[in-house]
Formats: structure tokens, sequence, C-alpha cells
């Protein structure tokens, strides 16, 4: 008769998960008991036993070569699902990229405009006849260009303003005719640029107000038309002076 | 500069996870398919729950963590898609999973150690006994004594207490030594 103070510990103690300490005691009480040593080896031969009639079944080497392949298989899914952050980030550099260069070569084309403007501007103060047509009345001036721009303007009253038109002339941008209108507020020169929009080509403005070149710029757009003010007078006269031309278109 | 470095660190994290997993679970190929054979009783069914654990596990294997027991983790992987399969449901809908305080269904154990002192013949007659066991006493003998696991391995693997572990342990063999006692008399009345 197996001793019952041991009975219910000695699955743990040949499983070794017995407390060193009742290990150690068990294992003394083995060695003195008969009843406990013969029902201890009978339940070794029966874990032994298991143990052996346990390891039955062997899998096929095909169904673990597929089990394998399987495994790498999918290892290029679990590879793109993680490269997919990476994709994406990659994407979203390339489209911040684009943005970039798309925005610097807007950036880039307006400044080009300003230049070209800013050198009309400058060519006709420079110019010993800076105007074609000579005249403060504007119902002398916007007839004048009838025939010399395939396009026509409404030009503003300016008697009660501090501006004057001086005159006009024919001037050309990207290789379209256009009006060049000359004003002057106080002793500063202003020059107003009317384009046909689809003449700029390449050359885009946007309606804003800019500097460049120490010339302050106001462009704006309207019924097809492009409108360019650019002088060395204060924004605050460019923009009067805008608003007054817009008033009149 | 920064979402690109931290990608691309997260990325070299995962490619080693998914090159070891291979390393980590192919090992235990064989003995994985030997406790399914013994949970479902059917070579066909055993390869399909260990094709469906292998995926399960690869793909939850991120969620793994490293350092702990991956044996106890992909066994339980499998032991739970045994469950949820046709053949599981059916076993768990038939016998209890928790045959604890199930002391009347336990036959009782004469106390003749000589009477099952065994032989090598006698391992037919063990694998017999193991087959017809509750599938929860059949899965913790085969735990602790085919793959060895420590009483904390086979608590994590079968999702029950320590305690728990060794008591069921302590009803599987009593039941499997009165099986292959019976099974003993009847082979030797036979003969």
């Amino acid at each position: 008769m197996v001793c019952e103070t041991w009975n219910d510990k000695l699955d743990a103690y040949l499983d070794g998960e017995l407390p060193a300490g009742e290990e150690r005691a068990l294992g003394e009480h083995l060695q003195g008991c008969a009843a406990c040593a013969a029902e201890s080896l009978s339940r070794v031969q029966l874990k032994r036993a298991v143990h052996d009639a346990g390891q039955r079944f062997t899998p096929d080497p095909a169904f673990r070569a597929r089990i394998q392949k399987n495994i790498v298989a999918k290892q290029p899914a679990h590879w793109s699902r993680f490269w997919l952050p990476v994709l994406a980030t990659a994407m979203v550099l390339l489209i911040a990229g684009a943005i970039t260069l798309r925005v610097n070569s807007v950036r880039r084309g307006e400044q080009q405009l300003v230049s070209e403007l800013a050198d009309l501007h400058v060519a006709t103060l420079a110019s010993s006849n800076p105007v074609d047509v000579v005249s403060t009345e504007r119902h002398t001036v916007k007839p004048w260009f009838a025939g010399k721009i395939p396009f026509t303007f409404n030009l503003p009253e300016l008697k009660d303003s501090p501006f004057v038109l001086m005159g006009a002339k024919v001037s050309y941008l990207n290789q379209s005719p256009g009006a060049e209108l000359i004003f002057s507020v106080r002793q500063h020169r202003i020059s107003v640029f009317i384009f046909q929009e689809r003449a700029l080509g390449s050359l885009r403005a946007d309606d804003a107000a800019r500097s460049g070149l120490s010339f302050n710029v106001r462009s704006w757009s309207h019924d097809g038309l492009q409108y360019f003010v650019i002088g060395d007078a204060s924004a605050q006269d460019l923009d009067k002076l805008s608003e007054l031309l817009k008033a009149a278109a | 500069m920064t979402a690109a470095w931290f990608t691309l660190v997260c990325v070299s994290e995962e490619s080693l996870l998914s090159g070891s997993f291979e390393q980590l679970a192919m090992p235990h190929f064989e003995r994985l398919y030997n406790f399914a054979c013994w949970l479902t009783h059917d070579r066909q069914e055993a390869e399909d729950l260990v094709q469906e654990t292998y995926a399960k596990a690869l793909k939850g294997f991120s969620s793994f963590q490293q350092g702990t027991n991956f044996r106890a983790w992909i066994y339980k992987i499998l032991r739970n898609a045994f469950l949820t399969s046709r053949t599981g449901l059916k076993v768990t809908a038939t016998v209890p999973l928790d045959l604890e305080g199930d002391e009347e269904n336990l036959p009782k154990i004469r106390e003749t150690p000589e009477s099952i002192l065994l032989q090598r013949s006698d391992r037919e007659l063990v694998q017999k006994a193991l087959e017809q066991l509750p599938v929860a006493y059949r899965e913790v003998l085969l735990l602790c004594e085919v793959e060895e696991m420590s009483y904390q391995e086979i608590s994590a693997t079968l999702s029950i207490p320590m305690g728990t572990v060794m008591s069921r342990l302590s009803r599987a063999r009593r039941a499997l030594r009165t099986s292959v006692q019976t099974a003993q008399v009847q082979k030797m009345q036979g003969a």
C-alpha cells in the first residue's frame, strides 16, 4: 500500500516538478519504502510506455515540403505588407517632390514674367519716345489701339485720382501684341500692360500682388485679358490704380 | 526623412521576424503533426489542422512576444484550431473538456502495481488505451509524456491553471492505467 503522505506527490516527483525540499524527502522515503518504490516503478514504466507509444505518427516528407513552401511563399506577401509603407512613403516623397518642382516651375515662370515686364517698363521709361500716342485723354488712347492689337479694353476716369494718363504704345510679350499704358503718380511712372491670357503661354500669372527687381507688381485677369501694373510707385498707389482699372473693365 | 527611416527600421525588424518564423516553427513540425493525429484520429484531418496552424501562426507571428515560449504558443494555436474544427466541436459536444470533479466516471484502480508492468509488446495496447481516453486527458498526457512539457508550459498551452494541470494529469494517468489493466487482463484471458 502506497503511503498516503506521498501518494499525491509521486506524479509531480516523477515529472520533476516537486520543490527541491520535498523531492529530497520523497527520494529518501523511496529508498526505505518498498510499496512506494514499487508504485513509483510502475508509474515510471507507464510514463515511458506513453512516451514511446505517443510517438506514433510521422508526417509525409511531401507534406513537410508543402508547409515549408507555403511559409516561404507567404513571405513575399508578408514582405509586401511591410514594404507597403515604404512604397507609400516613397510615393508621398515623389508627389511632394513633383509638387515642389511644379511650384518652383510656376515660381520661375512668374519670376520670368515679372522680369520681362520690368524690362519692358524700364525700356519704355528709358526711351526717348516712351509712348506712341501721347494723350491724357482716355477717349483718344483707347481708339488709337484699334487695328493694332487683337482686343479692346476700357480705361478709367482719372479726374478725381492722383493718376495721370501719359500715353500708350503697343508692346510685345511672348511674341504677342498687347497694350502698354503709361500713368504717372507724382514723380513715379507706372506701366499697365494688357495682354490676352492665351498669348502668355507658359508665362503664367495668378491674381496676386508681388514685387521684384524693386518694382511693385499687381496682376489679375478679366474676361480673357491679363492685366499687369508695374512701377516703382508705392504698393498703395498700385492698388488704387488697379482698383480703378478693374472698375472700368 | 524621419518617416522613411522609421519605416525602414520597421521593415528590417519584420523581415527578421518573418525569417525567424521558419527557424522557430519548423523544428516542431513532426511533433505538431503527431499531436494533431492524436487529437483528430485522422491523418488527412491532422494535415489540414497542421496547415491551418502554420498559416495562423505565420499570420499572427507579429503578435508573438519574442522571448516567450514559442512551443506553447504554437501548440495553443493548434489546439484552438482543433477545438473549432468539425471534429473538435463534435468531440467537445459529446465529452466535456473540463473533466475535473468527474470522479464517478473514472474507473477504480486496483492497487496491484505488478499488473501493469509493461512489456515492449504492450505498445499497441497503450496506444489503444490512449486513443480511448477523453480528449482532455489524452492531450494533457501527450503534452507531458511525449512533448515533455513542464506543468507551466502545459498550463500556457491549454490555458488552464497549474493546479488543474496536476489534477487532470493525475486523473488521466489513473484512467490510462485502468484501461491498460483491463486490456492486459483481456489479453491474458484471450491467450
